[in-house]
């Protein structure tokens, strides 16, 4: 032992000496006369009107939106209204995009292409394969994310989501998680992997860990998407007319409400196992209501949620085409490459109430949740040999509406069971790239990474399983 | 220069012009702004007003859980602003309220800038009480004044202040208001046009003072850099272990180096 570390070991141990000698109180003391001196400032500063004047409407807010019996109610009933403004309000600039991506810039690139005399796998890949999948991108997630997204903001911004953190927190508690997992969780309906990084505010790791492998069950910004439109699609056009929009977005909020109960029902299962321990206390400040600011809303959503979420499925869908159009394309033995992975995995997808293409689907989509129906409706274009504009397999006609869009899968075999599967299975599968390597910086663990991953996805495999089972018992078909 | 100018540099009519926004430029810079205060006070939005940059706000406790770096030029003189995670004590030690500690402590901002919330001051004063202890250069930003209007609670800053011992500034972040007076304190205090005469905590015990001063004493004989070495003494005295490895191992006595890494967390 060097000079220096006898010096700092002596630190230590008068200080450990001296402990002795303050007496155990000692923290206790402390924050007193903290408290006192802070007491004693505020009251010389602050005037505060007698109790009568104050504004009391936010605490009977408060008391509904947190109640035992009116909270959850509530809480259905906002998200409720919200899913329906958006797939109410998605229909018509979806058609408007679409019809101007792929039915005016696309036959435009198609002529240009063939008057500069591009090689035909060229311009497959370029045009047929990039330029679709991104106009694809684009014109099915735009529209619901520019309703949903400002929403979203608003209830935020408003002070809503804490609320709901608050009505949460008591089953998270029971369950063995932190409270504060109902936090994190709220976050992860935005982005999984800042849910992920939220989970920071837990101090300890066990309930870290557990909040960090249940964020994947809140449904995330690139997820939602593909829960409108297959729920507008299947479950929907499964209603009458007049209540197509009413049990599309009700079945939005069952997928959603199903997320947090499987991860209510794994913090239990971890917590009880693996991740045994109990639960610690923490405090939750409501914060007050402000009044929401709709202008700055709507830019910062519009810019950083809407923008950006757009732009990384853009960056993931291009190469995407790419991959989708050359595994269309590029032949063994006079089959394409997708058909016969479609064709291999069929059978067992069938088991699952799923198809082929959807699994073919989620593995080039492993990168972002965001591109699964893009690359859904591209395969099963490819899949089923229908060609519409220009020539070769793995290319999309134009699509008008969300009509199309159901012609083009119902073509493709898909009943109301692969739907709802589907909107299951996108719940339980594995967190998109960006989620996992943020676990794995989080947890700095491979095996609790691999973990994280891999759960959802058997836990998909599994309740799809026993869904399809149930349906063709019951539904035969 | 000629005359003129300069007399306009020091109008504070001019001080919104001599504002620019640097986002994430922070290549070289003469001072560094620390950020703190309660969860959901509002340090984020005052962190993109004067950075320009778009850091994520929420009516959300908790919303930053890393510290965001970002740069403005007021006055000629080049900032750093480091957004910390929002705490209500320096005191704990979950992971969020440590970046807050350790970067007060040991990344020696020049300027700890408090936002504090103007609704609940008592509480948010727990949190300024102890900052002072470890800082002397504090500018307290008293924010969402607008709310505390909206609750007919009245605060005379000037009282507060001169309790304080530091400038108190009434702002709305929100909307932008009193961000000219924030900036023209931290510039002061910055540049020591201000000197800040801190509140210190009164403790009654006698047997605390004493073990305080014995430690503190001994610390600076090891550690000669250490900025606040009464605080230090306090954690080793509550038996605080990352404090205690910080000893065991030397890295109390590096000045933590402030530009370790530009952390922007982009939550969508």
């Amino acid at each position: 032992m060097n000079n220096e570390q006898k010096n700092r070991e002596s630190i230590l141990s008068t200080a450990n000496n001296l402990r002795w000698e303050i007496g155990e109180h000692f923290h206790d003391t402390l924050m007193e006369s903290i408290y006192l001196n802070a007491s004693d400032i505020s009251k010389r500063a602050v005037t505060i009107p007698s109790e009568k004047a104050t504004v009391s409407w936010e605490k009977t807010v408060d008391k509904i939106l947190t109640s035992r019996y009116t909270g959850f109610p509530i809480m259905f009933l906002i998200l409720g209204v919200v899913f329906w403004l958006t797939i109410e309000g998605a229909n018509v600039p979806s058609a408007l995009i679409a019809s101007f991506l792929l039915d005016t810039i696309h036959p435009a690139l198609k002529s240009l292409s063939s008057f500069i005399g591009m090689p035909f796998w060229l311009d497959g890949v370029l045009i047929d394969g990039a330029y679709l999948a991104m106009a694809w991108v684009v014109s099915v997630m735009l529209p619901p994310m520019m309703i949903f997204f400002p929403l979203f903001t608003l209830l935020e911004d408003f002070g809503y989501l804490p609320r709901v953190s608050f009505n949460m927190d008591n089953l998270y508690r029971r369950v063995g998680a932190h409270g504060k997992q109902a936090l994190t969780m709220a976050m992860g309906f935005g982005c999984n992997a800042a849910g992920v990084v939220a989970t920071r505010v837990i101090d300890s790791p066990r309930e870290k860990l557990i909040a960090i492998i249940t964020n994947n069950f809140s449904l995330c910004n690139g997820r939602w998407p593909t829960q409108i439109l297959i729920a507008t699609i299947f479950i929907g056009a499964a209603a009458p007319a007049y209540l197509a929009g009413i049990v599309s977005a009700a079945a939005v909020v069952f997928i959603a409400v199903l997320g947090i109960v499987f991860s209510l029902v794994v913090s239990w299962g971890l917590s009880k196992s693996v991740l045994k321990g109990e639960a610690s206390a923490f405090s939750l400040e409501l914060p007050p209501y402000r009044p929401p600011r709709i202008l700055r809303t709507l830019y910062t959503s519009l810019i950083d949620r809407t923008i950006f979420v757009l732009w990384r499925a853009i960056v993931f869908a291009i190469p995407a085409g790419v991959v989708i159009w050359l595994v269309g394309n590029v032949a063994v033995e006079g089959e394409s490459i997708a058909n016969i992975f479609i064709n291999w995995i069929n059978p067992f997808a069938f088991i699952l109430g799923l198809n082929g293409v959807i699994f073919l689907a989620y593995i080039i989509a492993i990168p972002a949740n965001e591109i699964v129906i893009p690359s859904i409706l591209m395969l099963t274009v490819a899949n089923l040999g229908l060609a519409g504009v220009g020539a070769g397999s793995g290319v999309m006609f134009e699509l008008d509406s969300v009509a199309d869009t159901a012609n083009i899968l119902n073509a493709g075999g898909w009943t109301l069971l692969t739907g709802i599967n589907l909107m299951i299975f996108s719940l339980l599968h594995n967190p998109c790239s960006t989620t996992i390597y943020t676990i794995y910086k989080e947890t700095k663990s491979v095996k609790w990474t691999l973990i994280s991953s891999f759960l959802p996805i058997a836990m998909g495999l599994i309740v799809t399983f026993f869904v399809a089972q149930i349906w063709r018992i019951f539904a035969g078909s | 220069m000629n005359i003129n100018s300069s007399n306009c540099e020091t109008c504070p009519v001019h001080n919104t012009g001599n504002l620019k926004r640097l986002g994430i430029d922070m290549s070289s810079f003469d001072f560094v702004v620390a950020l703190a205060g309660n969860p959901n006070t509002g340090k984020s939005t005052v962190f993109n007003n004067l950075t320009g940059l778009k850091q994520h706000t929420g009516n959300w406790p908790g919303k930053t859980v890393t510290r965001a770096e970002g740069g403005f030029e007021f006055n000629g003189s080049k900032y750093k602003l480091v957004d910390l995670p929002g705490t209500y004590s320096l005191l704990s030690t979950s992971t969020d309220e440590e970046v807050a500690r350790d970067f007060i402590l040991f990344g020696q901002p020049d300027v700890t800038v408090v936002v504090v919330d103007a609704t609940r001051l008592e509480r948010n004063l727990n949190l300024v009480l102890q900052i002072l202890e470890i800082t002397d250069r504090v500018v307290l930003c008293l924010n969402l004044m607008d709310e505390a209007e909206r609750h007919q609670i009245k605060i005379d800053e000037r009282i507060l202040s001169k309790d304080l011992g530091v400038p108190v500034i009434p702002a709305v972040a929100r909307y932008n208001k009193g961000m000219n007076e924030l900036l023209n304190s931290i510039y002061e205090v910055a540049t020591g046009k201000y000197i800040c005469k801190p509140y210190r905590l009164k403790s009654k015990s006698r047997e605390l003072n004493f073990a305080v001063e014995k430690l503190s004493k001994m610390l600076r004989e090891e550690f000669p850099n250490l900025p606040n070495a009464k605080w230090v003494a306090l954690r080793l005295l509550e038996g605080d272990q990352s404090i205690i490895d910080s000893i065991r191992n030397g890295e109390l006595g590096k000045i933590y180096s402030s530009d370790q890494k530009i952390e922007l967390v982009t939550v969508v």
